[in-house]
């Protein structure tokens, strides 16, 4: 499992523009870092250069002892924006597949769909859910197939009142049991964590 | 292992899913073969002479149809990041969905694909062969045809930009196959055709994986 996520120098250009450079960080296990920015700072591409799949310009990312192509297939989650939810399929079989992609099984799957209250919509199909249920189900991997480090852009953003709170004890036992999570948020995070402003 | 079963059992329910994909392609393929008469005049001793490469071009321009959706829809929404961290080298996700493809497409169109050239005209012996020929040709169509659709991925209009890049690799099965079927029809030994052909899957069965994953890497980065 990831026990510590390193940035040194990191620099990302998209498109032929300088996003940023000369990004640190280092996180431990138990420790969140919410990333902060404005629109189009990098914070998305930021979490997708730590994911491996957006490559540096400059710098590099260390994962501790574990091996970056390790950690990256199989060591961390990304959820972003796009869920990769099909909406002709039921969030069963959805939920079903990602869990056993990511490394859990059914039971992972049927026991992170009764923490997020997705047991009434299991044979409902994707499309039919709401933005607040989708994204519900998109978090549901999180906790079917554990991995040591979260990327998370905007979790919270779709979330009503007392799904954010809900949200933040799952995120606070995560860090309880060792994990690392990385955010990119806009409103603070329910739990404590250290800030990373970029382009500032 | 149970991994790639739930891929393949996945991939295999989005190639058939609504909206019907082997329903779709074997339904153009059917409108081809019915197009064909029409075109060149209704004498059968015409026709039966063009029937089993009609049959086979028809096949191909139908295994065209449903490679846009094989790696656009993953990629669109997301889904395709998802499939990249994971344990599995991406060589043998691309080698899993076009596995299924082929499961989704070819097979149908190779039980289309006699059906076709009888109607046609070609005599009733020459079906299983048209069937094998099929079988295998298909495989070498997802195969290929998965490496223009990973190409293509993030282009505007990505579905006509992979036709044009996968024809082009759809001219040696279609030589061998259409070679096979006119040899046996002709009497003479037909086996070096369906074996190249045979090879040609192969070949790409083994590389098109490594050429699908790299253009992937590439239009997520």
């Amino acid at each position: 499992m990831i026990i510590a996520l390193d940035l040194r120098g990191v620099a990302v250009r998209r498109g032929g523009r300088s996003l940023f450079c000369g990004l640190s960080l280092s996180l431990t296990a138990g420790e969140a870092c919410a990333l902060t920015g404005a629109n189009g700072a990098g914070k998305t591409s930021l979490l997708r250069a730590v994911a491996g799949l957006v490559p540096l310009e400059d710098g590099e990312i260390g994962f501790g002892d574990v091996e970056a192509g390790e950690a990256r297939g199989g060591g961390l989650h990304l959820i972003g924006h796009q869920d990769g939810l099909k909406p002709a399929r039921t969030t069963r079989e959805e939920l079903d597949f990602w869990s056993v992609w990511s490394g859990g099984d059914k039971a992972s799957a049927l026991a992170a769909a009764e923490s997020l209250d997705l047991i009434g919509l299991l044979d409902l199909e994707v499309r039919r859910l709401s933005a607040g249920q989708r994204r519900r189900l998109a978090l549901a991997r999180l906790l079917a197939a554990p991995r040591g480090l979260w990327l998370l852009d905007e979790p919270l953003s779709p979330l009503d009142a007392s799904w954010r709170a809900r949200f933040g004890a799952m995120m606070q036992a995560h860090l309880a049991g060792g994990g690392l999570i990385l955010a990119a948020v806009h409103d603070p995070l329910p739990i404590t964590a250290r800030t990373l402003e970029i382009g500032a | 292992m149970s991994r790639l079963g739930a891929l393949l059992a996945r991939e295999t329910a989005l190639a058939w899913g609504k909206g019907g994909g082997p329903l779709v392609s074997v339904g153009f393929y059917a409108g081809v073969a019915t197009l064909l008469p029409l075109a060149i005049g209704p004498e059968p001793a015409r026709l039966a002479a063009i029937a089993p490469g009609a049959a086979w071009v028809g096949l191909a321009l139908a295994s065209l149809l449903s490679l846009d959706r094989l790696f656009e829809r993953d990629y669109e929404d997301g889904a395709l990041d998802h499939l990249v961290l994971s344990p599995t080298p991406l060589e043998l996700t691309c080698a899993v969905k076009c596995f299924a493809q082929w499961l989704a497409t070819g097979a149908p169109l190779a039980l289309a694909a006699p059906v076709a050239a009888i109607a046609l005209g070609a005599p009733l012996n020459l079906a299983p062969l048209v069937f094998v020929c099929a079988l295998i040709g298909g495989l070498a169509f997802a195969f290929t045809g998965g490496i223009g659709a990973a190409l293509s991925l993030g282009a505007r209009r990505g579905g006509l930009l992979t036709a044009v890049i996968v024809l082009p690799l759809f001219v040696p099965p279609v030589i061998f196959g259409g070679g096979a079927l006119a040899s046996y029809l002709a009497g003479l030994p037909w086996t070096s055709g369906l074996v190249l052909l045979g090879a040609y899957a192969a070949a790409f069965v083994a590389l098109g994986p490594l050429f699908m994953a790299a253009a992937c890497r590439n239009a997520l980065s």
